[in-house]
């Protein structure tokens, strides 16, 4: 119980704020975003947080659980549940082959690679126009059933990305405190350590990797569905990046780290709008005043804190009660 | 044949620029240990600074030398007051510090300049030059002629004057160098200084053969990043020929196959070059320390 409370407190929270304010826009169109990008961003902090390894190509899982989702739906007919199982298995099967040569690569190069990925797949939305339908997208996808419930309002979706989030969310905390999680943490500190340790580190780094691959996949699916529409802008480098800074700005490794990062790349560009021209200034500013001063991550830098005055005031306890 | 030598001629015009802007990062990289994301802004912001001094009538070499400075100065800035204060950060903090001071970049420059797209005449006549069946502009001789001389003196500057060669030891270890008498502070706003420059230069050059809006920055600062890994990142030649390989590669690449999957096609030929030598072409594989 006490190491989930965190978690309780967050799923009450999100769970009962549609039920307060079923017609607040923050909720239930922002509400949305901020759903999906926590589901995305947790997903890539599993890979960069807990195993340490970059990806600047994250976005692209989520686009081709998209575009599976569109494609097999409207251009060969399948139900949309089929369509998801489709995506899914070509984000497995593309992960997994990727997996290895890919994360043989560290640091930079790995960057690198992984930015090259996206680029790629991204070029693929754009250009495939017979497939995809090119810059324009592919737009009329059909309702998505759960257990013959059409999810057709704003506010069941909202319900949907909150139970996929927190289904994401906890898995997350529960690999962290698992022996996978264990193992990845090891091959997070050092990765010759860590094979001395007998754990097979590219094993390991490529599970992740395709776990983390196919949570972005589904979120992609649901999203295309929610939006009625795919179109490649949506699943560009930038994107990528985006969520790279909601893992960090939040505090890398830590799940509800990403959950703040994300919670707060969302809603800061909706807060931001009123500065119109200055709109991109701003959000730059803030970004980098954030990483400056606090490089551990908000989220965590709070923790931290609370922690440490914590401690202050216990430590004054004792020397109260023995003086 | 024809045909090849003229997306030669292009790929080693494109190359060039690329080049340079991977010596940016190479520079940086090896005085900070940081990859600046903010490397093609610096493009951006030389040539757009270029242009409107044009525009407000002062005498095209002043206003290049001009934008060479603002560029610069922005890089100077970018060095005190966004990288020097962050003293805990680690390396992908660095790498999100960079980002976000692109898009302030980009921000300001869409204040300052708006969102129309600009372009800069030729440096001088620009009647086509012919080899054969391709032709070449002067500008694509100035463009190619200007990187070659640059990367010389980039290199008689790190392999023959004190400052180059005290930067050099910042890169190796920031301890040692400080102890025998290095300002170290100084060398790295020196290097950010001077990758800066060569930022805008690269874009003082091109913005007559491309156009420039605020956002051009972004995919040059990616292509700059992709050449100095291409490369072998930290190796400044490395970074060069990464540069020169990519922009042929791209333009043969997008003659003869397709314009549109042109980029597809650069990063699926690093991806291979990467499972095959992942420490790119000239980088010294990385040793472990356990």
């Amino acid at each position: 119980m006490k190491r989930l409370l965190g978690f309780y407190i967050f799923s009450f929270i999100t769970l009962v704020l549609p039920i307060l304010f079923p017609d607040n826009y923050y909720v239930t169109v922002v509400g949305l975003t901020v759903l999906i990008n926590i589901s995305l961003a947790v997903s890539l902090n599993l890979l960069m947080g807990y195993a340490g390894q970059i990806s600047l190509g994250h976005a692209a899982f989520f686009g081709l659980g998209a575009y599976s989702s569109a494609i097999f739906t409207i251009k060969y007919g399948f139900s949309p549940w089929t369509a998801i199982t489709f995506g899914l298995l070509i984000v497995f099967l593309l992960s997994y082959i990727l997996s290895r040569p890919i994360l043989k690569l560290k640091g930079h190069y790995l960057a690198m690679a992984t930015l090259g990925l996206g680029i790629i797949v991204h070029i693929f939305f754009v250009q495939a126009d017979e497939i995809t339908g090119g810059p324009d997208g592919i737009s009329g996808l059909p309702t998505l059933s759960i257990f013959g419930f059409p999810i057709d309002t704003d506010l069941k979706w909202y319900f949907v990305f909150a139970l996929f989030m927190l289904i994401t969310v906890l898995l997350s905390l529960n690999i962290a405190d698992s022996r996978a999680g264990r193992a990845l943490s090891a091959v997070h500190g050092s990765e010759i350590a860590a094979q001395m340790m007998g754990i097979d580190t590219a094993k390991v780094k490529s599970r992740i990797f395709v776990f983390s691959a196919l949570i972005a996949c589904i979120a992609g699916s649901l999203f295309a569905h929610q939006q009625n529409f795919v179109s490649p802008e949506s699943f560009s480098f930038f994107f990528s990046i985006e969520l790279v800074t909601m893992v960090v700005l939040g505090g890398l490794g830590s799940t509800f780290g990403a959950v703040v990062g994300a919670f707060i790349l969302s809603i800061l560009p909706e807060l931001l709008i009123v500065f119109e021209d200055f709109e991109v200034l701003i959000f730059g500013a803030i970004l980098m005043v954030i990483m400056i001063f606090l490089p551990e991550g908000l989220f965590v830098a709070i923790k931290n804190k609370i922690a440490y005055l914590a401690f202050k005031r216990y430590q004054k306890e004792v020397a109260n009660a023995t003086s | 044949m024809d045909q090849l030598l003229q997306f030669f001629i292009s790929g080693l015009t494109v190359g060039s620029i690329y080049a340079l802007v991977a010596l940016g990062f190479s520079i940086i990289y090896n005085a900070s240990d940081v990859v600046n994301f903010a490397q093609g802004e610096f493009v951006m912001i030389g040539a757009m600074s270029a242009i409107f001094m044009l525009k407000a009538g002062i005498p095209y070499p002043l206003a290049i030398f001009l934008a060479i400075l603002t560029s610069a100065t922005v890089g100077l800035c970018l060095e005190k007051f966004a990288i020097e204060p962050a003293k805990r950060a680690t390396v992908v903090t660095t790498i999100i510090i960079t980002i976000g001071a692109s898009i302030f970049l980009r921000g300001a420059a869409l204040l300052i300049w708006g969102k129309d797209i600009y372009g800069l005449p030729p440096f001088t006549d620009n009647t086509p030059i012919h080899i054969g069946r391709a032709t070449m502009l002067p500008q694509n001789l100035w463009v190619m002629l200007g990187t070659a001389f640059l990367v010389i003196v980039v290199k008689y500057f790190f392999d023959k004057t004190r400052v180059g060669k005290a930067i050099l030891a910042c890169s190796y270890n920031k301890k040692a160098a400080y102890l025998v008498g290095i300002n170290v502070k100084t060398m790295l706003l020196i290097a950010y200084g001077l990758s800066a420059a060569l930022g805008a230069v690269a874009g003082v050059l091109i913005a007559p053969i491309t156009f420039m809006t605020y956002g051009a920055g972004v995919m040059l600062g990616l292509k700059g990043f992709c050449a100095a890994i291409l490369g072998g990142m930290g190796n400044s030649m490395g970074a060069v020929l990464g540069g020169v390989i990519l922009g042929i590669v791209e333009t043969v690449g997008a003659g003869f196959i397709s314009s549109g999957y042109k980029d597809a096609i650069a990063f699926f030929v690093i991806l291979l070059v990467l499972f095959f030598k992942p420490s790119g072409i000239l980088g010294k594989g990385e040793v472990e320390r356990v």
